[in-house]
């Protein structure tokens, strides 16, 4: 038993924050509300970031989930306006079905793979060179898809309804679904340290009653308990990726669990993060409500809080009506 | 990052479960908070001790087995999976040994610890007074110097063991000129002695294991200070550590508590509750997995620090939403008592329950671990 990352696991991360830091600050988030982002993309692309679990044949890295955590953590703290969940769940799918060639595209930032979420929407299907979806556990490819634009609150997220033909695979779509809920995971963790920064920020130099507000316990409270489910839910993704990597058989179990606690942990992050910063956190001109409403987005998108946790009851428990 | 265990950790998980499924005896068993439950347990663990299991990471030397931190979780697991006794030496093998081993002299720990491990010399906590709970550092007790030693006068509170134990490790102002944190020292005070009375105080489940120890100018000899005179505040924030952050509350506990609980829910379905028996479940893995985490980085050589309050605060709210919800289940069975003929489990959600009531006010309220948590993870302003 060894529980941490190993150092270039953690320079690869440290990059990543680097670049984005300097590459992506709040301003090129809020610009992708007006004009979709490429040069994020293309920059993580630069990074290795987008064929990171794609063979080294390819022109990926050849990695995997464990090494994929803390470059999705730091895309998350960016909220780096880019569809990396959807990148890094398809990879592997796209050597599975023998799309090698868009596979090499994909490393490069030249094309892009999205992925249908279960019951809901495509993000970038206008842009992606394939329409992923899972019916039943297999996956499917839409090469034709008929899109319907469907505005949603994270004006960055482009979000279409797709319909067409589904060319039917081999390819797991339990694994597939996995790898998206647990990259989002890790972008929530992400998320949660950066509104939790800026609150923190915000507490210290806000004064009211002649002192910094993060000088009251009722304010600092509401702070260290969303450091708390942060804190706790971080390791589970990690253990997660470890599982999935590994194949074990509790691995969709392990994404469930930390599924659920990140997306707990985002919500109230968010939630303690606006209570902190009063009306200002409230108005469109500050850049709370972006990392926000990526949280919202992230922590339903792929699977709520309360629907992992049904996976994992109907594992401990049975089925409901058992 | 390598998250399964190694031949050698699975040899020892085996050995600990084989010797625990051969030796731990059928429940129920008395609570160990009662003089002649505290007797029963006290055998138990010299059984323990004698097997090699009463604490496995110290060195051999002191009747450890030079076990890893990690091999120590994994003993935690294994206990606490085959429901053995509740551990009444804990305040002293998982709460004064670890300052030892940080401050004490090669005399103490050879002539405390194996003792201690053995079951033979009782320890009890004495860090409340009546003006000192959350705010430790207004003791008031005192030393005052004589020749080779000191003698101790004060009064502490909510030792919990105290009426059954030999001996308290605490602090004393030994430097009547100081306030707050300052000129305070680390003691261990023989409570076999002229100067001392201990008077047994109730607890709100009818057990007598709180105590409130009186001492009047009772000697503690020089040998019996841990630490640097007037140092005490540093040794005892040590303890407090482990207290809060590692030893005391392992979660193999957690884990068995939530896999009883679904066994629980097995027998006692009720649909509406199956998102927090999962919520609970989840939880308690999680607590497991960050744990695995701060122990590999403390074999590395790192530390807790204030970090040891963010799960104090961890698990004492998730003990108490998991006794919470068992109760729920239980519905009209829930307060019935152990000797009710339509009892669950002996009683045991109840008395698990009250217990978990406490734990958000030991070890610190978890109102000033929040506040520590602020002031020293968050690095925000002191109010």
């Amino acid at each position: 038993m060894h529980f941490a990352f190993t150092e270039e696991q953690q320079q690869i991360g440290d990059a990543v924050r680097d670049a984005l830091a300097d590459a992506c600050p709040a301003g090129v988030v809020r610009a992708a509300w007006a004009a979709p982002d490429t040069a994020v993309r293309s920059l993580l692309a630069d990074l290795g970031v987008l064929g990171l679990n794609l063979p080294e044949a390819v022109g990926g890295l050849g990695l995997g989930m464990v090494d994929a955590v803390l470059p999705l953590t730091e895309a998350g703290r960016a909220a780096a306006p880019v569809a990396l969940v959807e990148t890094i769940a398809t990879n592997p799918t796209l050597a599975a079905i023998g799309e090698a060639d868009l596979a090499a595209q994909v490393a490069t930032g030249e094309a892009f793979v999205t992925l249908r979420a279960p019951g809901g929407y495509a993000v970038d299907a206008d842009r992606a060179a394939l329409v992923l979806v899972v019916e039943g556990d297999r996956v499917g490819v839409v090469r034709a898809p008929r899109l319907v634009a469907q505005p949603a609150v994270d004006g960055s997220r482009r979000l279409f309804a797709v319909e067409g033909d589904v060319e039917p695979t081999d390819a797991d779509g339990r694994e597939l679904l996995d790898r998206a809920a647990l990259a989002a995971a890790a972008q929530l963790v992400g998320l949660s340290h950066h509104m939790l920064a800026m609150a923190v920020d915000y507490a210290k130099t806000r004064r009211q009653f002649g002192a910094p507000i993060g000088s009251f316990q009722a304010v600092q409270h509401h702070l260290v308990d969303a450091l708390l489910r942060v804190r706790f839910a971080a390791p589970t993704v990690a253990q997660a990726a470890w599982h999935v990597d590994a194949g074990t058989a509790e691995a969709s179990l392990q994404v469930a669990m930390a599924t659920s606690l990140a997306a707990d942990a985002a919500s109230l992050t968010a939630r303690k993060a606006l209570q902190v910063h009063g009306a200002i956190g409230y108005t469109f001109e500050y850049d709370l409500h972006l990392w926000m409403k990526r949280a919202w987005s992230l922590s339903a998108a792929w699977g709520d809080a309360r629907a992992h946790r049904a996976r994992v009851a109907d594992h401990l428990l049975g089925a409901p009506d058992a | 990052m390598d998250l399964s265990f190694t031949p050698s950790e699975q040899a020892f998980r085996a050995e600990a479960r084989a010797w625990l499924a051969a030796n731990v005896p059928p429940g129920p068993y008395p609570s160990g908070d009662t003089r002649e439950g505290y007797a029963w347990h006290v055998q138990w663990e010299k059984k323990l001790f004698a097997a090699g299991w009463s604490a496995v990471s110290w060195p051999a030397a002191y009747g450890g087995r030079d076990a890893s931190l990690i091999a120590w979780l994994i003993f935690e697991e294994e206990y606490y999976r085959a429901g053995a006794p509740a551990r009444v030496i804990q305040n002293g093998i998982f709460l004064l040994a670890p300052t030892l081993f940080e401050f004490g002299t090669e005399e103490q720990k050879e002539r405390i610890l194996r003792p201690m491990a053995a079951a033979e010399v009782h320890w009890a906590q004495a860090w409340s007074e009546p003006e000192a709970g959350s705010d430790l550092a207004n003791v008031r007790s005192t030393a005052e110097r004589v020749d080779g030693g000191w003698r101790v006068s004060g009064q502490k509170t909510w030792c919990t063991r105290g009426a059954f134990c030999d001996a308290i490790y605490g602090l004393f102002r030994t430097d009547p000129a100081t306030e707050r944190h300052r000129g305070l020292t680390y003691m261990m005070v023989d409570l076999h002695q002229p100067g001392v009375t201990v008077r047994p105080v109730e607890r709100l489940d009818g057990d007598e294991s709180f105590a409130e120890i009186f001492l009047d100018g009772a000697f503690v000899p020089d040998r019996d200070v841990i630490g640097q005179v007037h140092q005490g505040w540093k040794v005892a924030m040590a303890t407090t550590s482990s207290e809060r952050g590692l030893s005391l509350r392992s979660p193999g506990r957690f884990l068995a508590t939530t896999t009883r609980l679904v066994d629980l829910y097995r027998r006692h379905p009720d649909p509406a509750l199956r998102d927090r028996i999962a919520d609970v479940w989840i939880q308690a893995r999680a607590y497991q997995a960050y744990t695995y985490q701060t122990v590999t980085r403390m074999m590395a050589g790192g530390g807790i620090g204030a970090d040891s309050s963010l799960n104090k605060l961890y698990w004492s709210e998730l003990d108490l939403q998991t006794h919470t919800l068992a109760l729920d289940l239980l519905g009209p069975q829930a307060e019935l008592l152990a000797d009710a003929p339509d009892a669950v489990d002996h009683a045991e959600w109840l008395l698990g329950f009250a217990f978990a009531l406490a734990g958000p006010i030991y070890a610190g309220t978890n109102e000033v671990q929040r506040n520590i948590v602020a002031a020293r993870v968050l690095d925000l302003p002191r109010g």
